[in-house]
């Protein structure tokens, strides 16, 4: 089999979209040229060499080149586990291709394996056929028996169903840099950039982006940096002259929606959102956070953006995080607290203060994999009924959750035109696959974004000319906003029931029955859009219902559904609480509702108690996104199952 | 009334329009503490001591958290919060940091914020945020109706400790200081001039106050600190400090604090002629928090009693310049936009690397 075959089936094997096309290509080089329509790639090394930043670079030639792409970055909670070892393998796989695509791929087509660590935490992963770049320099009897390779899997015929190529990477890096003056060490460090050269050369990606990076990270140490570019480079030339490679890959740009674009992490985009949502509102954005994986990378971008008004606060625990934000939203700012599972739990009672303050604040849940500590560099969505239920009392708390990376940027807009224009918090709930994985995004018009009215409250409310902090307005029941320094507003709030109206302490009985449920009325009465059910035929009769990061393979798998001739109907949940209003219907609509989650079974439990159908979970708690190809599976069983049933009939 | 702010450490706080009377700050709620509270007498210390502020009450907060203490901001008509157990100093943090142009007073307990919130009393003291905390401290909880809290004595016996308390107290001014807290002092609920006269150090101060009060609760740690009110005992027992001045109490001023040449240890001791020039001289502002801190355990020395109430020093101990969070925040602010200039989103979205798709 020749290479391109090989890529080709590998394509068939797990495609987002169309199954693979492919054509040949005006040659341009001394080696022939082979077109794809996709390819999905994974780095995978030590923790220390380097591949989390060898991904990104690849991603950001891959981004400007105009590819659609999709990322995920796996990596171990240490920072540096034993080197060698299966624990301290970290990885990157980048899904791109000339079409839009929304997954980082099933299985990769091509996998760098940096030493027999990463190659035996990946092997499972591949295809038939793929292709296997290793480094053998790595190759060592003691790195070997370190994994429990008792054979050379390089020899001893383990990986002939592959197309493996033997580069001594190392040695190569060391040749290329032998008159830099680097001592030994410091130049087989670069030996991560001679593998991104000639992945580069691989599939013609544009490396003008990449020297300048690579000058700018290293500004103060000049000859690191030109270590670099010439490993980088010598990757190149490798790629171009060795044997061993016989032809490279062109993945033409995909034909996206026009205008502007630029690659975008979730986390990006959420810190991004709330700047946004600061500016759109006139409110000033202050953030109260404590450092938490995967959340900790909005404290880091939000506090480069002082220039902006916003304040970052980096507490001493995350009670306190929330706390300040709170306090902040007390004083007229756009309170904002970022988290993950374990901090939700700790902010908890000061959620519930919020709910009984009705004051705006913004909790941001980049979840991780559960309970405790559990996975925390790993994807979960399993605080879904902790942001729903998990709080003392009846203390509903809006939610809403972005579907993609990109997304994460609207998401925040919304989550905080919620927050401002009822005087609630609101859970927001992303994920570690969101928060770390990127993809283009359009970049929207600054004039088009949503405007948020805080409409603070400026003087008496009551014919006697005195101001009741909880009088409600009668449309959204929210209550005013009055913030220190406005004169003849002083007015006291706290966690005890309050009387409504004047919101003087009260423990009368039927107030506080009434106050229960205004609180949840309004919650339960929050605008938020219908959800879009995509049916194209109007023909199906299984719906696929997700919510968050799951949108991605859900697609996919649906994609691939409709492409076999398969009716199916998919709709997703942003927003969790409350329900849009016409979910009933639409549930009601199919004979049967599949309900994929990474949990087990949330949101299932949740449509189960609130409209009585029978909700069928897919679930999966490994700490990764799904396969489109594993859901496809189960959307299949789903309506075959059915047919069957036709067929007794 | 005249431009200058009555406390210039106030400045960034608008002035009041108009000459204002402890009235002003009473509200119309109930007040619902037990009879013969001792924090009766600080709400009306604290009422009658506000208007000398000269700000605008509309930029007054009080903010509190669980405890009998902490009803207070709905006694005072300012803008108030009351809060949850233990994180009052927090949430006055945040509002605090993103509002220089507020005067915020946290109201708080021996179990609020020594037990449940220590943490965050001690993180707001190092950093010296723009918050007046004022401490009252009983050396019970009260609300919970009667179990030791993080200040009773040793040996305390409570509904939750009928064979004596295990837990050896706090010293909250010894703690405060060793939080690098910029401001310390100590006063007594029924002493309303000198309550008085510490919320004034308190308010002119820039930073984090910490003032601790000992308050009397009359139901479940009745007489606590009598030792300090009898006006008998009190002569011996009680120490008033003065900045500059020599520490001196008894009837006659007849006793002085001292310190021992070899070992550094404060102790007290009768004045002779041949000592009196050694009475050491209180320096709230010495650079070094060594001998504060010496002094806010002078009652605790192993040889005064269990209570640690003999030799009480009472006034400031401590009142040292250190750079404000809350300024220092705002600086960086308008560093920023000097450097950068004011932010530009639509920049900001698109970012340095980006392509166009026809």
């Amino acid at each position: 089999m020749t290479s391109e075959v090989d890529q080709v089936e590998a394509v068939g094997d797990g495609s987002d979209g169309p199954r693979g096309r492919q054509g040949p290509a005006a040659p341009r080089r001394a080696k022939p040229i082979r077109r794809l329509d996709r390819v999905i790639i994974r780095f995978a090394g030590d923790s220390g060499d380097g591949m989390q930043l060898t991904g990104d670079r690849f991603t950001s030639e891959t981004a400007s080149f105009g590819n659609d792409l999709s990322t995920l970055p796996n990596f171990p909670a240490e920072i540096r586990a034993p080197a060698g070892t299966l624990p301290g393998v970290s990885s990157f796989q980048l899904h791109f291709a000339d079409h839009d695509i929304l997954t980082p791929g099933d299985a990769p087509n091509v996998l760098v394996a940096m030493n027999p660590a990463a190659l035996k935490a990946n092997i499972a992963d591949l295809p038939r056929g793929a292709e296997i770049i290793v480094n053998t320099d790595e190759f060592t009897k003691r790195a070997l028996a370190k994994v429990g390779y008792a054979l050379d899997p390089l020899s001893d015929g383990s990986l002939e169903a592959y197309h493996l190529h033997k580069v001594p990477l190392t040695a190569l890096t060391l040749e290329a840099l032998k008159e830099s003056g680097l001592a030994r060490k410091d130049a087989e460090r670069a030996k991560n950039m001679f593998a991104l050269g000639l992945l580069s050369w691989m599939y013609h990606r544009p490396t003008h982006g990449t020297e300048g990076f690579l000058r700018q990270k290293f500004a103060k140490r000049p000859e690191i940096a030109e270590a670099n570019i010439s490993a980088f480079r010598a990757g190149w030339n490798f790629g171009e002259t060795t044997e061993d490679f016989a032809v490279s890959y062109e993945i033409p740009p995909a034909k996206l929606p026009a205008g502007r674009y630029r690659n975008i992490s979730g986390n990006l985009a959420l810190s991004y959102g709330l700047i946004a949502a600061s500016r759109r509102s006139g409110l000033p954005l202050f953030l109260g956070s404590y450092p938490i994986t995967p959340a900790s990378d909005i404290l880091h971008e939000l506090s480069k953006h002082k220039n902006f008004g916003v304040r970052t606060f980096q507490a001493e625990d995350e009670i306190a995080g929330v706390g300040a934000a709170l306090g902040a939203a007390f004083g007229g700012a756009l309170g904002v607290t970022t988290t993950s599972g374990p901090g939700v739990a700790l902010k908890s009672e000061t959620i519930g203060l919020a709910v009984s303050l009705e004051l705006p604040l913004l909790v941001v849940d980049i979840q991780r994999g559960g309970p405790s500590t559990g996975l925390p560099t790993k994807t979960e969505q399993a605080d879904l009924l902790q942001a729903m239920f998990g709080r003392n009392g009846e203390a509903p708390v809006p939610i809403v959750a972005p579907a993609t990376p990109a997304e994460c940027f609207t998401a925040a807009l919304e989550a905080a035109r919620i927050a401002v224009t009822y005087r609630t918090p609101v859970l927001m709930l992303s994920d570690g696959y969101l928060a770390n994985g990127s993809e283009p995004w359009l970049i929207p018009s600054v004039d088009e974004l949503p405007e948020i009215r805080p409409d603070f409250a400026t003087g008496p409310n009551t014919p006697d000319g005195s101001f009741w902090p909880y009088l409600r307005d009668p449309k959204t029941l929210a209550r005013p906003w009055a913030v220190p320094g406005t004169p003849g507003l002083e007015h006291r709030i706290g966690g005890i029931e309050k009387q409504d109206g004047t919101g003087n302490i009260s423990y009368d009985p039927a107030n506080h029955d009434l106050m229960v449920r205004t609180r949840q009325a309004k919650i339960d009465g929050i605008a938020v859009p219908p959800l879009e059910v995509d049916d194209p035929d109007s023909q199906a009769r299984v719906l696929v219902l997700g919510w968050g990061s799951t949108y991605g393979p859900i697609t996919a798998a649906v994609r691939r559904l409709r492409a076999d001739g398969a009716q199916i109907a998919q709709a997703h949940l942003r927003h969790l609480n409350p329900f849009p209003a016409n979910l009933g219907a639409v549930l009601a609509r199919y004979e049967r509702v599949i309900v994929p989650e990474m949990n087990l079974g949330q949101l299932a439990l949740l449509l189960r108690a609130k409209y009585l159908i029978d909700a069928q979970s897919y679930n999966q708690v490994r700490g990764l996104p799904f396969k489109a190809q594993q859901l496809a599976d189960v959307l299949w069983a789903a309506i075959g199952t059915l047919e069957g049933s036709d067929g007794d009939e | 009334m005249s431009d200058q702010h009555a406390f210039p450490s106030l400045s960034l706080v608008p002035k009041a329009q108009a000459p204002q009377s402890a009235k002003d700050f009473k509200t119309d709620q109930e007040v619902r503490w037990c009879p013969g509270c001792g924090d009766y007498a600080i709400l009306a210390a604290v009422q009658a001591f506000m208007p000398e502020l000269g700000i605008r009450r509309e930029n007054t907060v009080f903010v509190s958290g669980i405890g009998c203490s902490s009803r207070f901001p709905y006694y005072m008509n300012t803008y108030g919060m009351h809060s949850i157990h233990g994180r009052a100093p927090a949430i006055a943090t945040g509002l605090a940091a993103s509002r220089t142009d507020l005067s915020v007073w946290v109201v708080t307990g021996d179990g609020d914020a020594l037990s449940i919130g220590g943490n965050h009393l001690i993180h707001a003291l190092r950093r010296n945020v723009n918050l007046k905390i004022l401490l009252f401290n009983n050396r019970i909880y009260g609300l919970t109706k009667g179990q030791y809290s993080p200040t009773s004595e040793l040996g305390k016996i409570t509904k939750s400790t009928p064979m004596g308390s295990l837990d050896a107290p706090f010293n909250p001014l010894s703690l405060a200081i060793g939080a690098e807290a910029t401001f310390v002092a100590r006063t007594i609920d029924s002493d309303r001039k000198h309550l008085q006269s510490v919320l004034r150090a308190a308010a002119e101060h820039r930073g984090t106050a910490l003032v601790e009060i000992y308050q009397n609760c009359n139901i479940f740690n009745d007489g606590a600190f009598e030792v300090l009110k009898d006006p008998q005992t009190a002569q011996r027992a009680l120490i008033r400090l003065e900045h500059g001045q020599p520490i001196r109490f008894g009837p006659d001023l007849d006793e002085g604090v001292f310190r021992d040449p070899a070992t550094g240890e404060l102790y007290t001791a009768s004045i002779t002629p041949d000592n009196q020039d050694r009475v050491l001289v209180h320096d709230a502002q010495a650079p070094t928090p060594a001998t504060a801190f010496a002094l806010s355990r002078l009652a605790d020395h192993p040889g005064h009693g269990q209570d640690g109430l003999h030799h009480t020093p009472i006034g400031v101990l401590r009142s040292v310049e250190r750079p404000v969070y809350d300024t220092l925040m705002a600086e960086q602010l308008a560093t920023a936009v000097d450097q950068r200039g004011e932010g530009d989103l639509a920049a900001l979205l698109a970012g340095a690397d980006t392509w166009t798709v026809e």
